[in-house]
């Protein structure tokens, strides 16, 4: 059966747990203060003949590199590559959550953006222009509430074309000053050149131009680990699994 | 337009500001643009602690608890008929 691997990535509190339980049937502890995740969990459901692999990661208000949960999810986008990335928001504080939000935009295309608490919303008065968002962010947006299993149909059908490739979003690109254009151009040749294409070079080039240290750190233990048992490997793994 | 130009630190308790400036750098830097204090973000002073640090704002719909270390570093401009 085919695999895929989806992350639930969003601020703290927004209900990814709630969506995970939902999705996989297990009870991953929820609530709001006792019940946050620390550690990353996962499960497996199946939906039209596919297993997916659910990875239920900490809750944060950003990705770079200000606390041990953000280095476990910016870790886990940027070097585990899940084939979706689910971004749960909150939809009656959508302000704050659209600023992690673009940052995984910045990261992967591979985004299926997740309005959660609809019903919440609704209580309050909030409407919220799904159609708007995805037109504006460029990623497919989906509204559901996970605590009343709405709208779940309708993100694992976005999930899947994603997954599957049928559909290849194309996030907005934020675009900064002159300087930092320039010096993005400067720096993403020579990225490419030691990298590759396996990590995004934009955001590599935007994580220095930062100083982001700590990111530097985790890339290069990543590099080191990726290739010392990759050489020994590569040979026999693939002959053990052709006869 | 002639508006006045103050510290969070000096700010009055119901007071709304619109951020003009952040000069603080790094790691810290990093976290308060994350929790919304970013230029041309309204934030509302909602109170002080007894002793006057820290002092809880509202921005982006959140309770933030600052230190007068950091809001003597953040910068606005008063909102409204003050
Ligand atoms: N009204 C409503 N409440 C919800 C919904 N989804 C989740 N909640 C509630 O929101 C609270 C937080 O949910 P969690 O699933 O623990 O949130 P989380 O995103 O996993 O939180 P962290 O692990 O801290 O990042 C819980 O009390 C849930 O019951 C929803 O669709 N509607
Ligand atoms: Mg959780």
């Amino acid at each position: 059966m085919r695999m895929y691997t989806i992350a639930l990535a969003g601020n703290p509190n927004t209900g990814k747990s709630t969506l995970f339980n939902t999705l996989t049937g297990l009870r991953q502890h929820t609530g709001n203060w006792a019940g946050k995740t620390v550690l990353t969990a996962a499960g497996e459901f199946v939906h039209h003949d596919v297993t997916y692999r659910v990875i239920d990661l900490p809750g944060t208000y950003s990705l770079y590199s200000n606390s041990a949960d953000e280095e476990v999810a910016r870790d886990y986008i940027i070097f585990e590559q899940p084939d979706v990335t689910v971004v749960v928001v909150d939809a009656t504080s959508l302000e704050r959550n659209l600023n992690l939000a673009l940052q995984v935009l910045e990261m992967t295309n591979r985004v299926v953006l997740c309005v959660n608490l609809m019903d919440e919303a609704k209580r309050l008065g909030v409407h919220v222009d799904v159609t708007r968002i995805r037109q504006k962010l460029g990623v497919p947006t989906v509204a559901i509430s996970a605590r009343n299993r709405t709208g779940i149909d309708e993100l694992l059908e976005q999930v899947e074309k994603v997954a599957s490739g049928k559909i290849i979003p194309q996030p907005v690109t934020i675009s900064y000053s002159a300087e930092i254009e320039q010096k993005i151009k400067e720096l993403e040749p020579h990225i490419l050149r030691l990298l590759g294409t396996r990590f995004p070079p934009r955001w590599i080039a935007l994580r220095l131009l930062d100083g982001d240290e700590k990111l530097l750190a985790s890339l290069k233990a990543h590099l080191d680990t990726v290739a010392a048992p990759g050489l020994k490997e590569v040979v026999p793994h693939e002959q053990i699994s052709c006869h | 337009m002639a508006s006045t130009t103050i510290p969070l630190s000096e700010a009055k308790t119901g007071m709304r500001l619109v951020l003009t400036g952040i000069n603080v750098q790094g790691v810290l830097r990093r976290r308060l643009l994350d929790l919304g204090f970013v230029p041309g973000n309204v934030i509302e002073v909602l109170q002080k602690s007894p002793l006057g640090d820290p002092v809880a704002f509202r921005v982006n719909n959140t309770t933030i608890a600052l230190r007068r270390e950091e809001s003597s570093q953040i910068f606005g401009n008063i909102l409204g008929g003050e």
